[in-house]
């Protein structure tokens, strides 16, 4: 087992490799001179750039310069950003608990309803219902969730006036950052009223977000489901005299469930890039609009950092996701 | 005699062997959903071809007294504007007609780019086997790390923003796939006996990767060229509407969404219309990749 885990860990050595001479490659690859990209500064004197010059590095040999960049991303220095001064690292890891508040939403109400949608389609195969489920979730999957995101706020927060239309939580609610998590932090201070402003500033970015994992993981069950019912355990289980939601539940689903854990996990990629997107249109303070913001103004460093910290988290989840489908499948284990 | 072959023949006659095309095609009609993808692409094809004569209206003509007009059938509409007008007055309509010749193209050029590009690494990458591979695919394996929008996102941040450089971009996102299918195939063809004996009559590496064995792994290849249309469609969209891809005025549908964003309130239409038109052709592709992949795969079905 620890073999396994190990000889998996380190494949993922190269990828990061990859990933940091992306990030490094990106500062030089950015047309323009790479000193005004790193200060910001335009149409500065030649002896300030200079100075610079020297400050960030720039003068020396390209792999020193790369060498340099590998020893300040493993000492957690990711540079300072142009637009608020402030270490990337620090502003990354600020406003990352509500992406992943904000995703982790998404991906329960993906799985709550995709999972028994997919079920259900895969048990009444060929009927209404299943073509109902298959309908709706291949519209999901084929959404652009930017304009799927505008109708939820234009039904529900325009017309309806239901929920907010942007935002965290309300303003007059002063919530003091423990976590960072917005619904723990209001947790915590007992205030009834701004968690519930919270919540209703979460749900519909939740369902944007969530969409197209919700599609995916209804395909997915669906498609698992009826190729495990084939099987022959299914129809022993059903010989034994098993009731059927036993059969369903306990022998059909178990087994259903290994490739669309494997799907899940494997949608980190796919809800990071949608939290940009929802995140922009609803001034989420996430990374996601940080990220944009940053290149949109171009801030070099943090597009940078942003791109290493993402692909990182990526990479991290995907091995995770890995070692855990070889914990449950010891077929992968040993090949 | 010949009266007796003749008779055999005529018996013989009505069992007639199908042709792969028809073959293919009886499999792929069997669904309606594959049917109905290939129906709206075909019109959305069409569309394409003939904007310039479908079109009431010039796409970047700006009637400056109809300004944000509403649909036709709303209060206030006009038979003139069917799908309302924007704020400054162009008509919706033929905006989104003269868009779907920016979204089918830029789903041609970035699918054209990435698969050939593809292809070649892939077949590279399965047949010399050793260090080729394991650079080309550890490369892969790093795109692959990130999302696909943010990979997008940088890209156009090095090449800067517009239409070309958007397709560019999608085409880099969706290399991957296309290598480790077309390495997959290689590897799992290369193997096999009519391999093996094309080598041994002489045939040189490139032949035998592009004329012996590139055919018989197309169904797969085909398949992802169909879905990758798709995304390439929406990724395009998307970086249109984070004001990284095309640039007003052009009428691409993803940012006409985002021109019009202040007056989503107001006019709801000029945001409705672009998204639906996305939806549509992405789901028409996503409908018929579905389709390719059961009709030419039995394996794949699901």
């Amino acid at each position: 087992m620890l073999a396994f885990i190990l000889r998996r860990a380190a494949l993922i050595i190269p990828t990061f490799i990859g990933v940091t001479l992306l990030a490094f490659a990106l500062i030089h690859l950015i047309p323009g001179d790479p000193v005004e990209n790193l200060s910001g500064e335009r149409g500065m004197d030649p002896a300030r750039r200079e100075r610079l010059l020297h400050q960030f590095g720039l003068d020396r040999p390209l792999p020193v310069q790369y060498g340099e960049y590998i020893g300040q991303v493993l000492k957690g220095d990711l540079g300072t950003s142009l637009t608020t001064h402030e270490p990337v690292l620090d502003e990354f890891l600020t406003l990352f608990p509500a992406t992943i508040e904000l995703a982790f939403f998404a991906m329960l109400l993906a799985v709550a309803i995709g999972l028994p949608a997919g079920i259900l389609a895969a048990l009444k195969r060929n009927t209404v219902a299943d073509y109902a489920v298959m309908g709706v979730s291949l519209t999901g999957y084929s959404m652009p969730i930017f304009w799927w995101a505008l109708l939820l706020i234009l039904f529900f927060s325009v017309q309806l006036g239901w929920t907010p239309v942007s935002g965290r939580i309300a303003v007059e609610y002063d919530v003091p950052a423990a976590t960072g998590f917005m619904l723990i932090d209001t947790l915590k201070i007992h205030d009834w009223a701004a968690l519930r402003s919270a919540l209703s500033h979460l749900i519909l970015p939740s369902i944007a977000l969530g969409t197209i994992p919700l599609a995916v993981i209804a395909r997915m069950t669906r498609s698992s489901m009826l190729e495990v019912l084939r099987e022959d355990y299914v129809r022993t289980a059903r010989a034994k005299g098993l009731p059927r939601w036993r059969v369903i539940l306990v022998h059909a689903l178990r087994n259903a469930l290994i490739p669309v854990i494997t799907v899940i996990g494997l949608q980190v990629g796919l809800l990071l890039s949608g939290a940009i997107l929802t995140e922009t249109i609803f001034s989420w303070p996430g990374v996601g609009n940080w990220l944009i913001h940053g290149v949109q103004s171009r801030d070099y460093p943090v597009v940078q950092g942003g791109i290493l910290l993402i692909a990182t988290i990526v990479i991290s989840v995907n091995l995770v996701v890995d070692l855990l489908y070889g914990v449950v499948n010891p077929r992968i284990r040993h090949a | 005699m010949s009266e007796a072959v003749s008779a055999v023949a005529d018996d013989v006659a009505p069992v007639r062997i199908e042709g792969p095309w028809r073959e293919f095609w009886r499999a792929y009609a069997q669904s309606r959903g594959a049917l109905l993808g290939l129906g709206l692409t075909v019109a959305l094809i069409l569309c394409a071809i003939f904007a310039g004569v479908i079109a009431p209206h010039p796409p970047y003509e700006q009637y400056r007294e109809f300004t944000l007009t509403p649909p036709a059938w709303q209060a206030g509409g006009t038979k003139d504007f069917i799908l309302g007008t924007d704020p400054v007055g162009r008509d919706i309509l033929s905006r989104l007609i003269h868009g779907t010749r920016l979204s089918l193209l830029i789903g041609l050029i970035s699918v054209a780019i990435s698969l050939s590009l593809g292809v070649v690494l892939g077949l590279v990458a399965g047949y010399v086997r050793g260090w080729v591979e394991t650079t080309i695919m550890r490369l892969m394996d790093v795109m692959l790390a990130l999302p696909s929008l943010l990979l997008a996102i940088a890209v156009v941040a090095i090449l800067g923003p517009g239409l070309i450089n958007a397709m560019y971009a999608i085409a880099i996102v969706l290399l991957p796939h296309y290598v480790r299918l077309a390495r997959a195939a290689v590897i799992a063809e290369a193997g096999k006996e009519y391999v093996q004996s094309s080598k041994i009559a002489g045939a040189g590496p490139l032949r035998l990767m592009f004329s012996t064995i590139l055919p018989n792994c197309l169904a797969p290849l085909i398949v992802q060229a169909t879905l990758g249309f798709s995304s390439a469609i929406l990724d395009a969209a998307a970086l249109g509407f984070l004001g990284l891809g095309a640039q007003p005025p052009t009428p691409e549908w993803g940012s006409m969404l985002a021109d019009a964003l202040e007056f989503i309130q107001r006019a709801p239409w000029v945001v409705t219309f672009p998204g639906l038109a996305i939806l549509v052709t992405v789901l028409a592709f996503n409908l018929m990749g579905d389709g390719l992949r059961d009709a030419l795969d039995p394996k794949l079905k699901r």
